[in-house]
């Protein structure tokens, strides 16, 4: 039952065979068929032989070119490095005051630490450095472990309750939690350092005593008699308006309550001494620039 | 349906019935505080709720003999409908996922919904939900019209189509309780992955039993693509998946490769599934609904043999394309890359010989919708396998890796190839298998046809420009030497092509809820056909080709 027939429309015969009233013509393959089998072959074939192509047991053809990827890599990362090494320098020599007077670096400075500081830093201070709950505000106002460039270039440097050796230690107790004041001593002081901000150190001891007298007792000894803090221990400042946590009442009493131990990474194996000095000359500068 | 299996077979479904409710009761009580006891109550409950109709009709009559003068249908009707539930379901996932990456809020705060969990619900769900009981549903159907021959039992068909939408129940669920093997496309874990190899053998053996009971000489071209998508699958499926659980009462487990020879392993069965799932079996799809609907031979029967052999000798070597500028030793890629580039012709010359069988059926096309489906398939499958080679050459992937350009690509074939030519392989098949004049709206098939057409447009010329903008973002130096954008602005960047993108995606999904609906309407009030020539049963075909008269 395998009978050839004419197909009208394309003059072709079809192979005679049918399924389910399906047949197939029996059309010769189209020459640009060949064509472009054998030219993609031989445009791969080429490539085997310019480039790495074939496994040799342990090793490989390595092509007439002598391509090596690794190679290539190190020769990009060289020429990089060779375009960035003018500011390079102008960065490695001077120190931070230096830096700040210096235009040139200025600029580049700018340019370098916006990318490094988005690519590594703004997933939690955000891309414009203002903070989120728990990450500081970089862009204004004080900073736990103070706002010199030193100072900043050293917090990221070691970080805050990190791995590193040096590590920048801070220990907010759980002074609820852990049975250190009672509930009625917690609810006293956090009236009393929610006031600082508001009416100031005098009006507040006035108007919570016994906040005042618990303060004293167990807070003046990091954040100061005066509740301005202390730099050297990451103590914040309480009379001011920045607030890491937030400083309304509820924040408050779940920072006094539960303790707070924030956690900063160390930059100083990822990002190398350079970059960790141009991070903190970028966000002196953004400082100045947006006080 | 169940009163059409014989009394054996009853008791056969029940008996297997009965093991996978042992089964499913051992884990569930012994696998306490793993996820895999919530697995295994699953798989107790839907062995019990299966069990319940076959016990209520055991006792029924044997089904008649003129059963064997027929075709069996009835796991290919209920593999449709299977097919348009989880598109619905799967591609409101998909919509859902493209408005987070939006706006990441508009989800729950529980686990379940959070994008990682959800994102491979989406990408499981079209391509072995949708698109596996797609090709399932079409190859009973084909094998048996292209065999002229019924299937070989009724027992295993059920068995496959209902072990497979089992295994990918586990899949997705699984996903939202966190079980992953956290390989793209292979996420399902351990015994997930053990259940789908004994269905899929039964697959392959029913099929192989099919062909070699057929009335026909030769095997038809559909046939070869069907057999190599189940014969490859299984192959790519078993080593990718090869794993070590950490006790039988837990669902994790860790594979037998690390590092790059993971990488590789994966990719292997990441493109292969590309190669052999998502093409080899909607070829065949192709190779039997397109020629039967423009009524037209097919082009070149030479030209489906070298396109056949050309697809499935050097779709093998390309996965490591994947792997290009990474750990993989380089002459590995070169090997990708070269093979992807001859790739190519076979690819094309499928797409040709595809649009040319319509040389003298374009009035069709014109005005059929459900043709015009097949037809800008054959269209997106050359565009693709374009795209893919170009972006296979190591240079044009140093752009294009990990950018968005990649999920284009992936879409352009996903909703441009594989989902029109099921929809049009459907809207062919529903009103043949219910034995309707035609779908019950044909203006229904023509606005999902501009839904989906118009979707998969903005989708891909979205993300083309998404992933173009990304790639050269991502490579963009200044004088000094600094890369000129951070990450977060090229994040920043992505929204407006996001929100294209999710509107496309919601194009899409209407048109596939338009497909639901119509189907709904098909089986219950469309009109009975009247024409029969397109329904004879089987035993005419046979006596006709044994009274053909010589032509």
């Amino acid at each position: 039952m395998a009978l050839e027939e004419r197909d009208p429309i394309t003059g072709y015969m079809t192979t005679g065979h049918e399924w389910n009233g399906i047949k197939e013509l029996n059309t010769p393959v189209p020459r640009i068929v060949y064509v472009f089998l054998i030219l993609n072959t031989t445009i791969g074939l080429i490539y085997w032989l310019l480039m790495p192509a074939l496994p040799l047991g342990t090793t490989y053809t390595k092509g007439l070119l002598g391509y090596d990827e690794r190679a290539a890599v190190h020769r990009d990362l060289t020429s990089a490095a060779a375009a960035r090494a003018p500011w390079h320098d102008a960065l490695d020599r001077q120190d931070f005051s230096a830096l700040a007077a210096d235009d040139k670096a200025m600029k580049d400075i700018r340019e370098a630490g916006r990318l490094l500081f988005g690519q590594n830093c703004a997933a939690c201070h955000g891309v414009e450095a203002k903070g989120n709950a728990g990450f500081p505000n970089l862009a204004a106002g004080a900073l736990n472990w103070g706002d010199s460039p030193e100072a900043i270039q050293e917090t990221i440097r070691v970080g805050v309750n990190s791995a590193h050796p040096d590590t920048r230690t801070a220990q907010m107790p759980a002074f609820g939690q852990d049975g250190i004041l009672s509930r009625n001593d917690v609810m006293a002081v956090i009236s009393y350092v929610h006031d600082l901000s508001i009416s100031g150190i005098t009006a507040s001891g006035l108007a919570h005593p016994d906040g005042a007298k618990v303060f004293s007792a167990q807070c003046s000894a990091c954040h100061g008699a005066d509740a301005r803090g202390n730099s050297d221990l990451g103590a914040p400042n309480l009379t001011d308006t920045t607030w890491l946590y937030g400083g309304d009442l509820a924040t408050i009493f779940e920072t006094v309550w539960y303790g707070r131990q924030g956690r900063m990474p160390t930059w100083e194996s990822r990002l190398g001494a350079r970059n960790v000095k141009l991070l903190a000359a970028y966000i002196a500068d953004l400082r100045k620039r947006r006080p | 349906m169940i009163s059409n299996l014989t009394t054996g077979e009853r008791r056969g479904a029940l008996l297997i019935l009965l093991v996978m409710t042992l089964v499913g009761l051992f884990f569930a009580a012994a696998g306490r505080g793993d996820p895999i006891a919530v697995h295994g109550a699953l798989i107790m409950v839907a062995a019990i709720a299966l069990a319940f109709p076959i016990m209520a009709r055991l006792y029924d009559p044997e089904p008649p003999a003129e059963r064997f003068d027929t075709y069996y249908d009835d796991p290919s009707k209920v593999g449709i409908i299977l097919t348009f539930v989880w598109a619905a379901f799967a591609m409101f996932v998909g919509d859902w996922v493209a408005w987070l990456l939006v706006e990441p809020t508009w989800t729950t705060s529980g686990a379940w919904s959070s994008f990682g969990r959800i994102r491979p619900v989406h990408t499981t769900g079209v391509i072995f939900g949708f698109g596996g009981n797609g090709l399932i549903a079409t190859s009973f159907y084909v094998m048996q019209r292209t065999s002229r021959v019924r299937l070989p039992d009724q027992l295993s068909p059920w068995f496959v189509l209902i072990g497979y939408n089992l295994f990918c129940v586990l899949a997705v669920t699984g996903y939202m309780l966190g079980i992953t093997q956290s390989k793209e496309y292979a996420e399902p874990e351990w015994y997930a992955d053990l259940w789908l190899v004994i269905v899929w053998v039964v697959y392959f053996i029913l099929y192989m039993r099919t062909l070699a009971r057929r009335e026909e000489p030769h095997i038809y071209v559909a046939n070869w693509y069907y057999m190599a998508f189940i014969l490859v699958v299984a192959m790519l499926h078993i080593v990718n998946n090869l794993a070590v659980p950490v006790s039988f009462l837990s669902a994790k487990s860790f594979s037998l490769f690390s590092g790059v020879q993971d990488a590789l392993t994966e990719w292997w069965y990441g493109h292969n599934a590309v190669a052999f799932f998502l093409t080899a079996g909607f070829l065949g799809m192709m190779y039997y609904y397109l020629p039967i609907r423009a009524g037209r031979p097919i082009f070149s029967y030479r030209m489906s043999i070298i396109s056949f052999w050309g697809i499935t000798f050097m779709y093998m070597w390309v996965g490591s394309h994947h792997l290009h500028h990474t750990a993989l030793p380089q002459w590995v890629q070169t090997l990708g890359m070269t093979f992807s580039l001859v790739l190519i012709v076979p690819s094309w010359a499928s797409a040709a010989n595809a649009l040319l069988t319509l040389n003298g059926a374009w009035h069709k096309v014109r005005d059929d919708a459900t043709l015009r489906f097949m037809m800008i398939a054959a269209v997106f499958y050359g565009l693709t396998t374009f795209e893919g080679s170009f972006m296979a050459i190591r240079s044009v992937n140093a752009l294009s890796h990990y950018t968005d350009w990649t999920v284009g690509h992936v879409h352009a074939g996903a909703l441009g190839w594989v989902a029109m030519i099921t929809f049009g392989a459907l809207y062919a098949s529903i009103p043949w298998l219910w034995k309707r004049e035609r779908m019950y709206s044909p203006a229904l098939v023509e606005v999902h046809f501009w839904l989906a057409l118009s979707g998969t447009a903005i989708y891909v010329f979205a993300l083309w420009n998404a992933g173009i903008i990304q790639g050269l973002m991502w490579r963009t130096y200044t004088e000094n030497g600094n890369l000129a954008y951070t990450f977060l602005d090229s994040v920043v960047a992505m929204r407006p092509y996001y929100i294209a993108r999710a509107i496309g995606g919601l194009l899409f999904l209407l048109g596939a809820l338009a497909g639901c609906l119509n189907l709904y309407l098909t089986i219950r009030y469309a009109a009975p056909a009247t024409d029969t020539a397109s329904l004879k049963p089987l035993r005419d075909e046979l006596n006709d080709a044994a009274t053909l008269p010589a032509e």
